[in-house]
């Protein structure tokens, strides 16, 4: 018998990172994937730990963070660091928010897979995030 | 090719061990639809059946989430483990979904014996999605006590999940007065626990009333199950004892008569028009797929000389002739 493996929507997982008080621009930003053809999971104000396990419960194609409280450069790599040891460090991870610039080598260095910082537009991430899921 | 570089049979001890990887993909293949989910149904399938399931149906905000919330706590009290299947809809324009139910419930993810599935309808009708009824058996296959599933609440066309699911809660919120009279005709049908949420709301006696005075106009037959009315407010918590007291009753009633057999029946004859019908249509445009055919009956209809009742008589002879 034939086999047809087909991939259709792409899966995004949305999380604001620990206690994250800003949630304006991760809603934009999920609102923005949606239209762009995604199915979002937005789950809120989450650690690193739930992030992960939700990722596997909703099998996404891509997690996306958000920071705007300056602690993504303990908890984003914690993610990272959670998803290897689950053993599903395919799923990518990217990162939004008030990320500094000396910060983005630390962060690639670490596994985070796109990072955007303030003045990316929303077009940059859509199009990162796709191409990232069409994978 | 094999599934998740595993074989077949390896998929599905990992399912019926709870894997929540496996399970978690499996279940997007049969979103997507692909041939090896079905094989691993066929396998999982006599493993299913033997969960107590719930469904929540109800206009979109009138709490199915805050609601669903409190029962996933109070089955966990009662040292269940508990299965989820949230299904928003998808936007129409994009193909995309906000899948939003899950946030409500989200610190259950804490809890290892509770497992969460957020679908996207992705266009299909009867307030579900087409691969819901399978991520259920596969949920029951996992081995969870009770698996619950959340339509998307869009109007009152939410009526697959009736015949889905054991015990089928219908959300209704005070200010629906006239949709309600609008329901009657339809209402019994629905719901085997009407739930008036957002009781702390005006006008919610009223609504009480006119729902209670509508089941009253059915005569019930005798041993037959009646349906209740249960006032709550998700917010408080308020009315969840009563609510877990009726859902309780249902399942009683249906353990200690013959329905549960018939709600049985009923799943498996909706399950199977289903994949009938997605199979035929598969099998059927696969046929044609490659040979032009399917736009050149597409013209024939565009340009008047022929009309789709015709087209399809045509491609089904064909095709029971092929066979
Ligand atoms: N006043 C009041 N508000 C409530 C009650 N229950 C839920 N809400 C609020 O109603 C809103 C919608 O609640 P949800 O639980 O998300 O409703 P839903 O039916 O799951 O919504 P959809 O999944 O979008 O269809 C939220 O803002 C809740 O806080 C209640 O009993 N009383
Ligand atoms: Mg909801």
């Amino acid at each position: 018998m034939e086999k047809r493996i087909v991939k259709k929507g792409i899966r995004v997982l949305l999380a604001r990172l620990g206690l994250d008080a800003h949630w304006r621009g991760s809603i934009v930003v999920a609102h923005a994937l949606r239209d762009a053809g995604m199915e979002v999971i937005y789950i809120g104000n989450q650690m690193p730990k739930e992030i992960v396990e939700t990722a596997i419960q909703e099998d996404v194609d891509i997690i996306g963070l958000s920071s705007l409280s300056g602690n993504h450069m303990i908890l984003a790599p914690e993610v990272v660091k959670r998803l290897r040891e689950k053993g599903t460090q395919e799923i990518p991870v990217v990162l939004g928010g008030t990320v500094p610039p000396d910060d983005i080598p630390i962060l690639k260095e670490a596994g985070i897979s796109g990072i955007f910082g303030p003045g990316s537009s929303l077009k940059e991430i859509i199009q990162f995030i796709s191409a990232l899921g069409k994978k | 090719m094999p599934f998740l570089g595993e074989s077949i049979e390896e998929t599905v001890q990992k399912i019926l061990a709870g894997d929540r990887r496996t399970s978690g993909r499996l279940i997007t293949r049969l979103e997507d639809g692909d041939d090896w989910g079905k094989e691993i149904m066929k396998r999982l399938f006599p493993r299913t059946g033997r969960s107590m399931t719930l469904g929540l149906t109800g206009a979109g905000g009138s709490g199915k989430s805050s609601l669903l919330n409190h029962l996933i706590e109070r089955f966990r009290k009662m040292g269940k483990t508990v299965g989820v299947i949230a299904v928003d809809p998808s936007s129409p324009f994009s193909g995309g979904a906000f899948l939003g139910d899950r946030i409500r419930i989200q610190h259950h993810t804490r809890d290892d014996k509770v497992y969460i599935r957020s679908m996207a309808s992705r266009g299909y009708l009867g307030g579900l999605a087409r691969a819901t009824t399978e991520a259920l058996r596969v949920m029951e296959a996992m081995g969870f006590d009770v698996v619950m599933v959340e339509t998307l609440g869009a109007g009152q066309d939410e009526i697959d999940v009736i015949r889905l699911v054991q015990t089928c809660l219908l959300v209704i919120t005070p200010g629906m007065g006239d949709e309600i009279q609008a329901l009657k005709a339809g209402i019994m049908e629905i719901g085997d626990i009407f739930v008036l949420n957002k009781s702390d709301l005006d006008g919610s006696i009223q609504v009480l009333r006119s729902i209670e005075a509508t089941l009253s106009l059915k005569p019930g037959q005798e041993g037959e199950w009646k349906p209740k009315v249960i006032s709550t407010v998700a917010t408080s918590g308020e009315g969840i004892d009563d609510l877990m007291e009726g859902i309780m009753a249902h399942q009683d009633y249906l353990h200690n008569n013959d329905a549960m057999e018939r709600a049985a029946f009923q799943r498996v004859e909706q399950e199977l028009g289903l994949i009938f019908r997605d199979e035929l249509e598969r099998v059927i445009f696969k046929g044609l797929k490659g040979t032009g055919k399917k736009r050149r009956y597409i013209r024939s209809i565009i340009d008047g000389k022929s009309d789709p009742y015709t087209v399809i008589e045509e491609i089904l002879e064909t095709f029971l002739k092929e066979r």
